[in-house]
C-alpha cells in the first residue's frame, strides 16, 4: 500500500516535470525540470530495487550531464522569444503523435501480448541480496569486453569534445618548442679567427 | 504493489511526452537534446523494469551502457552546439542550411 502511494506520487511528479521540460519557455527552467525528472526516476528505480542504477543516475545525470547542460545554457546568449516564434504551428501534430503512441503502448500492455504476465509483482529478493554485487559480477565477467568498449567510447567523447571547443588564442606569446629544439650551435654562434695583437677589425 | 504494467505504462507516457517535445521544440537544438535525454530515460525505465520483474540482471547492465552512450552523446552534442553558436550567434535549427544545394 505504501509502495503504491509512493509510486503514484512520484510518477505524478515525473510526468508533471516531463511536461515542464517540453513546454517551458526558458531553457534554464527546462533543464531544472529535467533534473527533477532524473531525481524522481532515481526514486522510482529504488522502489523496484535497482539501487545501484538509481545512484548512478543521480551521480552521472544530475551531477555531470545536467550541470553541463546548465553550463552551456547559461554560456550561450540565446534569444528565447525569437526561438519560440511558431511554437504552436506543429503542436497539434505533436499531441496527436503523443496520444497515438500512448494508446498503442498501453494497448499492447493491456492485451498481454508481451509473453509475460504484466500484472504480476516482482519476486521478493533474499535478505542478503546486493544489487551492486550482482551488477558488478555481470559487468566484469560476461560483459567485460563491452565495458572496455564503453570506456574507449568515453575517451573518444572526451577527446572529441575538447578538440571541438578548443580554439587557439590570438596574440599570445608562446614558445615554439620544436624550433628551440631544432636549433644548432652554428645558427647562433659564429667562430671568428683573429690574429693576435691585431686589434679590433 | 507495483507491477510490470505500471512501470511500462509510465515509461510509455514519458516516451510519448518526449516525442511530443521533439515536435514542439523543433526550433531549439538545446531543447531537442534535452528531449532526447528524456527519451533515453524512458527506454532505461523499460530495461530496469524488465530486469527486475523477469529476475535477470542483464537489463540493468544494458542501462549502464545506455547511460555511457548518452553521456558521450550529450558531451559531443553540446560541444558541437557551442562551436555552432560561436560561428552563427544562433542555435535556431532553421539557420542551419549551409549544406543546402
Amino acid at each position: 500500500m505504501l509502495v503504491s502511494i509512493l509510486f503514484y506520487s512520484f510518477a505524478t511528479i515525473l510526468v508533471a516535470s516531463g511536461v515542464g521540460v517540453i513546454t517551458t519557455r526558458n531553457p534554464v527552467y527546462a533543464a531544472l525540470s529535467l533534473v527533477l525528472c532524473f531525481f524522481t526516476s532515481a526514486v522510482l528505480w529504488m522502489l523496484i530495487e535497482a539501487e545501484f542504477l538509481a545512484i548512478v543516475l543521480v551521480l552521472v545525470y544530475v551531477g555531470a550531464v545536467m550541470v553541463l547542460f546548465l553550463f552551456v545554457v547559461m554560456m550561450l546568449d540565446i534569444n528565447v522569444e525569437e526561438i519560440r516564434r511558431g511554437f504552436t504551428r506543429y503542436a497539434w501534430l505533436g499531441w496527436i503523435v503523443t496520444a497515438t503512441v500512448i494508446a498503442e503502448i498501453v494497448g499492447v500492455i493491456v492485451q498481454r501480448r508481451l509473453g509475460v504476465d504484466v500484472t504480476r509483482g516482482a519476486a521478493p529478493l533474499p535478505a542478503n541480496y546486493s544489487n551492486a554485487t550482482e551488477l558488478g559480477t555481470a559487468l566484469f565477467t560476461r560483459y567485460a569486453y563491452a565495458i572496455e568498449i564503453a570506456a574507449v567510447l568515453l575517451l573518444v567523447a572526451i577527446i572529441a569534445a575538447i578538440a571541438l571547443t578548443l580554439r587557439p588564442r590570438l596574440g599570445l606569446k608562446v614558445q615554439d618548442v620544436s624550433a628551440q629544439v631544432a636549433v644548432r650551435a652554428a645558427d647562433r654562434l659564429t667562430m671568428v679567427k683573429m690574429k693576435p695583437g691585431g686589434g679590433a677589425p | 504493489m507495483i507491477t510490470l504494467g505500471h512501470m511500462l505504462t509510465l515509461s510509455a507516457v514519458l516516451f510519448a511526452l518526449s516525442v511530443a517535445g521533439i515536435f514542439i521544440n523543433r526550433k531549439n537544438v538545446l531543447l531537442l537534446l534535452m528531449c532526447i535525454e528524456l527519451l533515453l530515460l524512458s527506454a532505461n525505465f523499460n530495461f530496469v523494469a524488465f530486469a527486475r520483474f523477469l529476475g535477470q540482471v542483464d537489463g540493468q547492465v544494458f542501462v549502464f551502457f545506455i547511460l555511457t552512450v548518452a553521456a558521450a552523446e550529450s558531451a559531443i552534442g553540446l560541444a558541437i552546439l557551442v562551436v555552432l553558436f560561436r560561428e552563427r550567434r544562433s542555435i535556431h535549427v532553421e539557420d542551419l542550411d549551409t549544406l543546402r544545394g
